[in-house]
């Protein structure tokens, strides 16, 4: 609590509300996480042959059952739609401007949502080719992949 | 297998909020209190039921809580809980116990420790006191109490205390 008597105001102080939860993946996105953890990004077939990325359970369309049938994608591909971040905020993965975009990777039939790095908004386009850039350290996290860059810059 | 070849099967997903507490005027007046060493009180208007800490009104009589009292540092155990499971955020060796005390002079129950008192001696109606910290440590917080311990009197029956929350 900050002093009443060296401000003006009353007390004030900070509070932080704080879960650290636990999940358990399950055998599918353990699979995900698992792939993060080793630099390759998998996706899985559902029973009519699209591949989603990241991987789920069921198919959105039918909910049937996915396969169980993993594809390793990208890891370059595409974004189909963005939305720039010009002031992050504390808890966002880029202390810089940055886009929040969806990324339809390579062999994949779903975007995955994720940061992207272009250095400049300008360099921002739907349809614009992007590759993952890895941390020095992955533990089976999406920070693994620390954002996503245009292709064509690195 | 290396440990890091192992799968991932579990994820760390921690949900954080963080917040600037103002705690309003009653509240504020009970935590200046604390810093002073007192345990502040206020009393409804209306049914004069004293409230600690204080939230400036009534919840039965939708009335406010005007008058303020200092409540004694000794109370009642209303009830209590063992608690054995490890918290990340609480240093408190376990098992410990918490009860819900019921300061003499206040007509509701606070939070706090019972040490001091073997764990099975623990028990509804004993009579316990504060147990402050030195005072160059108080700020403005219960943490100034350091917890509760038995006092050498005579329980309160249940009869007088079963309507307390």
């Amino acid at each position: 609590m900050n002093d009443p008597t060296s401000q003006t105001g009353g007390l004030s102080a900070p509070h932080s509300l704080e879960y650290a939860y636990k999940r358990s993946l399950g055998t599918v996105l353990s699979r995900f996480f698992t792939g993060l953890r080793d630099r390759e990004i998998v996706g899985i077939k559902t029973r009519g042959g699209r591949v989603l990325v990241p991987p789920a359970e069921y198919d959105p369309e039918t909910g049937e059952d996915t396969s169980s049938d993993f594809v390793v994608v990208g890891p370059a591909g595409t974004v189909t739609s963005w939305c720039w971040v010009a002031k992050p905020r504390p808890h966002h993965p880029l202390d810089r401007p940055f886009a929040f975009a969806l990324i339809q990777l390579d062999g994949a039939d779903t975007a995955l949502l994720h940061a992207v790095d272009p250095g400049d908004k300008s360099r921002m386009r739907t349809g614009m080719r992007v590759r993952p850039t890895w941390a020095d350290e992955t533990i089976g996290r999406i920070q693994d992949i620390v954002h996503f860059t245009p292709e064509n810059s690195r | 297998m290396s440990a890091a070849r192992e799968p991932v099967k579990v994820l760390v997903t921690p949900v954080k909020v963080d917040y600037t507490y103002t705690p309003g005027i009653a509240s504020e007046k009970f935590l200046l209190g604390l810093k002073q060493g007192k345990l502040l009180g206020a009393a409804c208007d209306e049914c004069g039921r004293v409230y600690v800490p204080p939230r400036g009104a009534c919840p039965r009589c939708a009335r406010p809580t005007s008058t303020f009292k200092e409540l004694a540092h000794t109370g009642t155990v209303i009830t209590f809980s063992i608690v054995r499971v490890p918290s990340d955020n609480i240093d408190v060796p376990l098992p410990y116990c918490v009860a819900n005390i019921l300061l003499d002079g206040a007509d509701i129950s606070l939070t706090g420790l019972i040490q001091e008192c073997p764990l099975p001696d623990v028990r509804i109606g004993m009579r316990v006191e504060a147990v402050w910290r030195p005072q160059a440590e108080w700020g403005y917080g219960m943490a100034n109490i350091k917890h509760f311990h038995p006092i050498d009197e005579p329980d309160v029956p249940f009869e007088k205390i079963k309507e307390i929350s």
